[in-house]
């Protein structure tokens, strides 16, 4: 199984599961950013919590090697923001709004136009980000054990899943 | 706990827990198989496709692009999963009988009225911004999520918490006063 096999099965199954949840609606997405419902974070969560247990069981058993992301502090601070504002506006992210189309909300398109210009505009202005926000500091690949100081992985993980638990009880408490 | 939500679907702890073990069966499958894991890297595909659109227009320009060429690498997959995405959604619609010709969203038709053009010109900018600012952030909350978070990595925890923060002040003012999506 090639790259692209591997990427459309994993890509089906996420699409699938995504639309069977509702998260790809406008109003879930953005119903999360207003915290009037949090089906997309306990979504997120869940994923995040059962798939970096798996994870880093397999990387205890020498199956995989975990890759961290760098950490480019100005690149994903601001950025980051501008993202959120964006998607707020919007309603999808560039990972969901394909499947909102799937879904038939075909006013996403007009989200699939913007993306691409901005996109395009980006392309346009790297040049004068690479030599100012994303020089500002850049931390390298970190993982929260690291940063932690030699804290075990699985204690790092036991403390994402006591705040992930504290944060569903709080979403179930609050009724979103 | 039922597995349907109230109000329809799934519901989204058991959906978003298979989809950690759909992540964990690719990189268990991308280890044994490719010796590399799958990296899940959406905002690649867009920019690539802008690469293709700018090329058409203006070659001479595009071709000179240094971001262009840097986000070059790896853009089958990250196209593959795009369209496994929409064919995954597409599936779910259409088995679960939930696709529906839809295009302004009840919750912005409430607080912004039925102007499609209004809904559409927002769509196109809030766009623009959002894959302006995962450019620069180095990608979006699938990719931080599923490829950052989930390994531990912190600035997939970062990337998230700023992609929601950014997202929630701005919810916040577009709602206005006394929450005017209600």
């Amino acid at each position: 199984m090639n790259d692209a096999w591997l990427a459309v099965l994993t890509g089906f199954l996420l699409g699938f599961l995504m639309q069977k949840a509702r998260v790809l609606r406008f109003d879930r997405q953005v119903g999360a950013l207003l915290f009037r419902d949090m089906s997309v974070f306990k979504f997120m969560l869940s994923a995040i919590l059962i798939g970096g247990t798996g994870l880093q069981m397999l990387a205890d058993a020498h199956v995989i090697r975990l890759a961290y992301e760098p950490l480019n502090a100005g690149g994903v601070l601001i950025g980051g923001l501008l993202f959120g504002t964006g998607w707020a506006v919007a309603g999808y992210s560039p990972g969901t709004e394909w499947g909102a189309l799937a879904e038939g909300r075909w006013s996403a398109f007009c989200v699939t136009a913007g993306l691409l210009a901005g996109a395009m505009l980006y392309a346009e202005s790297y040049p004068i980000f690479k030599v100012t926000v994303l020089s500002w500091k850049d931390f390298g690949p970190l993982s929260l054990p690291k940063l932690l100081k030699g804290t075990s992985p699985w204690m790092c993980l036991a403390w994402l899943w006591g705040g992930g638990m504290v944060a569903f009880v709080w979403c179930e408490f609050k009724h979103v | 706990m039922t597995h349907r939500k109230k109000g329809g679907g799934w519901n989204p702890y058991l959906a978003g827990a298979l989809a950690g073990l759909a992540v964990i069966g690719a990189a268990y499958i991308g280890a044994k198989v490719k010796s590399r894991p799958l990296t899940f890297n959406v905002v690649s595909a867009y920019v690539q496709t802008a690469a293709v659109l700018e090329r058409t227009v203006l070659p001479a320009h595009a071709v000179r692009n240094a971001y262009f060429k840097r986000e070059a690498v790896g853009t089958a997959g990250a196209f593959a999963l795009v369209a496994g995405l929409f064919l995954g959604a597409l599936a779910g619609s259409v088995s679960g009988r939930d696709f529906q010709w839809e295009g302004v969203p009840p919750l912005w038709y409430k607080r912004f009225g039925p102007n499609l053009l209004k809904r559409c010109g927002c769509g196109f900018l809030g766009g623009a911004a959002a894959m302006f600012g995962a450019c620069l952030a180095g990608g979006e909350p699938i990719q931080y999520g599923l490829n950052g978070a989930v390994q531990l990595s912190v600035s997939g925890m970062v990337a998230l918490v700023c992609f929601f923060s950014g997202g929630a002040l701005a919810g916040k003012y577009l709602a206005g006063k006394g929450n005017r999506y209600e």
